[in-house]
C-alpha cells in the first residue's frame, strides 16, 4: 500500500493563540452603548431607535477590527458572528419586551373589580368608566361553544390518523389538515360569513363567530393529538390486544389515559390561541355594548374585539379601556398557556426515550 | 511529527458528579495506547479530557495537567479549537457530514484552516483516503454524499478526515462498536499502519480488539456505581493480558466481571 | 393479527375491515372516521361558498377585479379591485419576512448554541409564551406606542435615503405599509424563531463534535453541522411566518392608514392589505359590499394555499436528497 508522505504545512505551530481578553466583549458593549448615546446627544436625534442602531452597529465593527487585528481573521468571523447573534436578539427582546411592559404599566390604570364587573352599556365612550363584563361572558361562551366542536372532532380524527389510518382518505385528512393549519382567520371568518349568514340568513351571533373559531382550532388540535398518540409506546397497545380487548375498548382504556396529559395540553393551547381571535368576531358577532348571555341569538362582544373597538374609539378614556382589557387578555392566554405547558410537563408519557 | 501526551493528576467532572480522578499516565508516541475497562468507568471522558472535547459537554469542567510534548493542553491562553486541530478524534457513530460529498468531507478540516489551491486539495484529499485504506472504494465517486457508503466505509472516511489535517495525536472512541466484523478488521489494520505515523489512543469495549492493536494497554474501573472511575494501571499489552500487577485488572481481563 | 417483533415507532395499522369486526368497533370507527370525512366537507365547503359569493361579486363589478384601483362596491355602477390590496398585502409581509427572518434565525441559534446554559432554557419558555400573544395586542401596541416612536426614525431614513424614493417621508403619523411590515415582522418573530430554535436544538450532536474535533470554531460548526441541517426547518419556519403575515388583520387594520393607490414611498401613508380591507370595510359595506370582501378574501386564501404548498414542497424535496442518513 502506498504510505502517505502530507507535506502540506498547516499553519499555527503553536497551541497558544493571541487571544481578547474575556471581558473584551462585555468592555465593548459598554463602551459602544457610551458611544451610541454619545453621538446621540451631540447630534441630537430624536429617536432611541437611531442611539441603539449607532450603538449596535458600532460593537459589531469594533468587534470585527479588535478580534482581526489581535486573534486572526478565523476568530475575528467567529466573533462576529457571535455578535451578530447577541445584537439580534437585543434587537428583538426591546420591542417585545416593551409589549409587555406598556400593556402592563398602561393596563393597570383603570383595571379593578368595576372593570372586570360591568359592561360598556350606557357609557359615553369619551368619559371614564364601564368595563369588560359582556366581553368575557362573550369570550368564554364563544371559545366554549368552539371547543364543543373543535375538540371532538379533532380528537376523533387524530385517533383515525394514527389508530387506523391507511389509504386514500387518512392521507387527504393529513393533507387538508396541513392546509387548514394555514387558513387566517378572516378567512375562517368570511367563509361562516358567506354560509350561514349571507346564504342561510341566520343573524350575528356568538355562534357563528364559534363555528368560525372551531375551524381554526380543529387543525391545532388534530395536530397536537396526533403528535401524542404516536408517543405511545406499540407495547401497550399490543398487550392490550393480546389480552383479546377489543380494539376501541384498547384506544379508549389504555391508548388515551396514556396520552391524556399531552392531550389536553394541545387543546388548551388551542384554546388560548383561538381566545385571542378578533377577526372572525367582527365579521360574525359584530359587537355590542351591552350582556348578551345568549351566543345563539344577537349580537355579543369578546375581548379581543373589545380591544379592537375602544381603540377604534380613538380617545384617551377608550384607550385606557382597551388597555386595560388587553392586560386580562394577556394574563387569560399566559395563564392557560402556563397550566397547560405545566400537565404537559407532569403527565408526560414516560417513554423510554 | 507525532507527540507525547503526559498527564498528571486529571480529574474530570460532569457539573457537581466527579466522573473521573486524580489519572495519570504517559502516551508514548507512535504507537497505539488502548483503554479498556466496565462500562461508566470514565475511559471515554478520559479520552475526551485529551483535545479538550469534554468541556463541550454541559457543566464538562477538568482539573490537572495535560502536557502534549511540553504544552500544557489546559494553560491559560490555549485555544481549544488549535488544541482539537492538533489532536484528531474519531466517534464511535460514523459521522460524516451529511450535506458534504466524500470530498468535502476530507476537505472540510483544510478548508477551515485558510484557503488552499484545488491542486493542494486534490492532493491532501487522495493521501488522506489513500492513508484511510479508502482510496480504492471511492476515487470514482468523490463527489458522491458521504452518507451513501456503507458504516465501515464512512468510519474510514472519518479517520481519513481527521488524518487530512495533519494531527499529533488521534483519539479514537470506540471506532469499530458499530461496525461489523469484517469493516472492523479493516479498522484495526488500518490503525497498524497509522501508527507510524501518529500517535494514537484507543477506547475499546473489547479486549480482543486492544489485545490485537495496542502496544499498551491502560486499565480503568471503578470502585461502584456513582463513584469516579480511576486509573487501575497502565503497562505494556502483553503484560496486562498475561501478567498484570493487579488483581482486578486480571479478573476483569478473564470475565470475572465487567 | 400480525404483531411485528420489534417496536417500532409507527403504530400498528390494522388491514383495514379486520378491526371493524364488533359494533363496538364498528360505531368508534365510524365515528373517528366521519371527524376526518367532517374536516373534509368543511374545506370543500369553504372553497365552494367563498367562490360561490366571490362569482356572484365579480358578475356585478363593472371595474376589472385584478387591475382596478379602486374599491366602490356600493357605488352605481360598483367599481372594486384588487390591485392595490395584492401589493400592500405582498409588500408588507416582504418587509415582515426581510426584518424578521434573519433576527429569528439569529435568536433561535442564541438559544439553541450561544446563549449561557442558565439562560438559554427561560429564554426559550418566554419566546413560546410570546408566541401566544394575540395579535390584537399587538396592533394596539403597535398603534399606540410603536407608530409615534417611528417618526424619528422615518425622518432620518428620508435623510440619508430619501432620494431612492421608497424611503421619502413626508412628515405626518408613521402609519404606513413599513410601519405595518415591522409590525408584523416583531409579530412573526416568536414563531420563526420557536420552530427554528427546535430543528437547531436537534441538529445531530455528533456531527457538531465532528467538526469541533477538527478544530472549528463556534461559528464553523454551526455553519457545517448545524445550519444545513435545519436549513429546511427555517424555510418551513418562514414560509409558517409569512403566512401568518399575510393573513394577519387587527394588527395591520390598527396601524395602517389605508388609501386605494400605491405610492412608490413605504414611509408614507397610504396603500392597504386584504385582510385589513375587510377588516375596515366590512361594518360599512352592503350586500354587494360583503360579496366583494368574500371575493377578496378568497384571493387571500389561494395566495396562502400556494405559500404554504411551497413551503412543504421544499421541504419534501429537501428530504429526498439529504438521505435517511440525517
Amino acid at each position: 500500500m502506498e504510505k502517505p508522505v502530507i507535506t502540506t504545512p498547516l499553519p499555527g505551530g503553536t497551541l497558544k493563540q493571541p487571544r481578547l481578553p474575556r471581558w473584551a466583549p462585555a468592555g465593548l458593549a459598554v463602551l459602544s452603548a457610551a458611544v451610541g448615546v454619545g453621538i446621540g446627544l451631540a447630534a441630537d436625534l430624536a429617536s432611541r431607535v437611531q442611539w441603539g442602531l449607532i450603538a449596535a452597529l458600532f460593537y459589531i465593527v469594533a468587534t470585527h477590527v479588535l478580534a482581526t487585528v489581535v486573534e486572526g481573521k478565523r476568530q475575528a468571523k467567529d466573533r462576529l458572528v457571535t455578535s451578530l447573534v447577541w445584537v439580534s436578539f437585543l434587537v428583538a427582546v426591546i420591542p417585545l419586551a416593551s409589549l409587555i411592559w406598556e400593556t402592563i404599566v398602561r393596563g393597570v390604570k383603570v383595571l379593578d373589580v368595576y372593570f372586570l364587573t360591568h359592561s360598556m352599556n350606557g357609557v359615553i365612550t369619551l368619559q371614564p368608566g364601564g368595563g369588560i363584563y359582556h366581553a368575557i361572558i362573550g369570550t368564554v361562551e364563544q371559545v366554549g361553544l368552539a371547543t364543543l366542536i373543535a375538540a371532538p372532532i379533532g380528537l376523533l380524527t387524530a385517533i383515525y390518523l394514527v389508530e387506523y389510518g391507511t389509504g386514500r382518505l387518512a392521507k387527504a385528512v393529513t393533507f387538508f389538515v396541513d392546509v387548514m393549519t394555514g387558513i387566517p382567520s378572516i378567512v375562517a371568518g368570511l367563509f361562516i360569513l358567506s354560509f350561514w349568514i349571507i346564504v342561510l340568513d341566520f343573524g350575528y351571533s356568538g355562534f357563528a363567530g364559534a363555528m368560525a373559531l372551531a375551524i381554526l382550532m380543529m387543525p391545532i388540535v388534530v395536530r397536537s393529538t396526533e403528535e401524542m398518540l404516536k408517543l405511545v409506546p406499540n407495547e401497550l397497545r399490543e398487550a392490550s390486544l393480546a389480552l383479546g380487548v377489543p380494539k376501541w375498548r384498547t384506544i379508549l382504556k389504555v391508548v388515551l389515559p396514556t396520552a391524556i396529559g399531552g392531550i389536553t395540553t394541545g387543546v388548551m393551547l388551542a384554546v388560548a390561541r383561538i381566545a385571542g381571535e378578533s377577526a372572525p368576531i367582527l365579521l360574525l358577532v359584530f359587537g355590542s355594548q351591552a350582556i348578551n348571555g345568549n351566543p345563539f341569538e344577537g349580537a355579543q362582544s369578546s375581548l379581543p374585539y373589545y380591544i379592537y373597538e375602544q381603540w377604534a374609539n380613538g380617545n384617551e378614556a377608550s384607550y385606557d379601556r382597551a388597555w386595560a382589557a388587553a392586560l386580562v387578555l394577556i394574563a387569560f392566554v399566559m395563564i392557560l398557556n402556563l397550566v397547560a405547558r405545566g400537565i404537559a410537563r407532569w403527565k408526560a408519557p414516560k417513554t423510554g426515550r | 511529527m507525532a507527540k507525547r501526551i503526559d498527564v498528571s493528576g486529571l480529574t474530570a467532572y460532569y457539573g457537581s458528579h466527579k466522573a473521573i480522578e486524580d489519572i495519570s499516565m504517559s502516551i508514548e508516541p507512535r504507537s497505539v495506547t488502548a483503554f479498556i475497562g466496565p462500562s461508566g468507568c470514565g475511559k471515554s471522558t478520559f479520552l475526551r479530557t485529551l483535545n479538550r472535547m469534554h468541556e463541550v459537554t454541559p457543566g464538562g469542567r477538568v482539573e490537572g495537567k495535560v502536557m502534549l510534548d511540553n504544552e500544557d493542553l489546559y494553560a491559560s491562553g490555549v485555544d481549544p479549537v488549535s488544541v482539537r486541530r492538533t489532536i484528531g478524534m474519531v466517534f464511535q457513530r460514523p459521522n460524516p457530514f451529511p450535506t458534504m460529498s466524500i470530498y468535502d468531507n476530507v476537505a472540510a478540516g483544510l478548508r477551515l484552516n485558510g484557503s488552499y489551491k484545488k491542486s493542494e486539495l486534490d492532493d491532501v484529499v487522495e493521501k488522506s483516503l489513500k492513508g484511510a485504506n479508502l482510496w480504492n472504494e471511492v476515487k470514482d465517486r468523490l463527489n458522491r454524499p458521504g452518507s451513501g457508503l456503507s458504516g465501515g466505509q464512512q468510519q474510514r472516511l472519518c479517520i481519513a478526515r481527521a488524518i487530512a489535517v495533519e494531527p499529533k495525536v488521534l483519539l479514537m472512541d470506540e471506532p469499530c462498536s458499530a461496525l461489523d466484523p469484517i469493516s472492523t478488521l479493516a479498522i484495526e489494520d488500518l490503525i497498524g499502519e497509522l501508527k507510524e505515523q501518529f500517535t494514537i489512543v484507543i477506547v475499546t469495549h473489547n479486549m480482543q480488539q486492544a489485545a490485537r492493536v495496542s502496544d499498551r494497554t491502560a486499565f480503568f474501573n471503578l470502585a461502584a456505581i456513582g463513584q469516579p472511575g480511576k486509573l487501575v494501571e497502565i503497562d505494556d499489552t502483553e503484560r496486562i493480558f498475561s501478567n498484570p500487577s493487579v488483581q482486578a485488572t486480571e479478573d476483569y481481563i478473564s470475565g470475572r466481571f465487567g | 393479527m400480525d404483531i411485528a417483533p420489534t417496536a417500532s415507532v409507527p403504530p400498528p395499522k390494522a388491514p383495514p375491515g379486520n378491526s371493524a369486526t364488533r359494533p363496538g368497533d364498528r360505531i368508534f370507527l365510524g365515528l373517528s372516521k366521519g371527524s376526518g370525512i367532517t374536516l373534509l366537507v368543511i374545506m370543500a365547503a369553504i372553497a365552494v361558498f367563498l367562490t360561490w359569493r366571490a362569482v356572484v361579486a365579480i358578475a356585478h363589478n363593472e371595474g376589472n377585479f385584478l387591475t382596478t384601483f379602486e374599491w366602490n362596491p356600493n357605488a352605481n355602477p360598483p367599481v372594486f379591485g384588487i390591485a392595490v390590496l395584492a401589493y400592500g398585502t405582498i409588500v408588507s409581509s416582504i418587509i415582515a419576512m426581510v426584518l424578521a427572518v434573519p433576527v429569528a434565525v439569529g435568536i433561535a441559534l442564541f438559544i439553541s448554541h450561544y446563549a449561557p446554559r442558565r439562560l438559554a432554557a427561560p429564554l426559550g419558555y418566554v419566546v413560546d409564551l410570546l408566541a401566544a400573544v394575540p395579535s390584537i395586542i399587538y396592533g394596539l401596541w403597535g398603534a399606540l406606542f410603536l407608530v409615534p416612536h417611528l417618526t424619528g426614525l422615518y425622518q432620518w431614513l428620508d435623510d440619508y435615503l430619501g432620494w431612492t424614493g421608497v424611503f421619502a417621508y413626508d412628515g405626518g403619523a408613521a402609519r404606513s405599509l413599513f410601519t405595518a411590515g415591522i409590525l408584523l415582522a416583531i409579530m412573526i418573530l416568536p414563531i420563526v424563531t420557536n420552530v427554528s430554535r427546535e430543528v437547531f436544538k436537534q441538529s445531530p450532536k455528533m456531527h457538531e463534535e465532528a467538526a469541533l474535533a477538527l478544530g472549528a470554531t463556534r461559528w464553523e460548526v454551526v455553519r457545517m453541522a448545524v445550519l444545513p441541517f435545519g436549513r429546511s426547518g427555517v424555510i418551513s419556519a418562514s414560509m409558517l411566518g409569512l403566512g401568518r403575515a399575510l393573513g394577519e388583520t387587527m394588527a395591520v387594520a390598527t396601524v395602517l392608514s389605508p388609501s386605494f393607490l400605491i405610492n412608490v414611498s413605504l414611509l408614507n401613508p397610504g396603500g392597504g392589505t386584504f385582510a385589513q380591507n375587510i377588516a375596515a370595510g366590512f361594518k360599512e359595506a352592503g350586500d354587494l359590499g360583503r360579496d366583494a370582501l368574500i371575493a377578496s378574501g378568497l384571493v387571500l386564501f389561494v395566495i396562502t394555499l400556494l405559500v404554504n404548498g411551497a413551503a412543504r414542497l421544499i421541504i419534501a424535496r429537501r428530504k429526498e436528497y439529504s438521505g435517511a442518513n440525517a
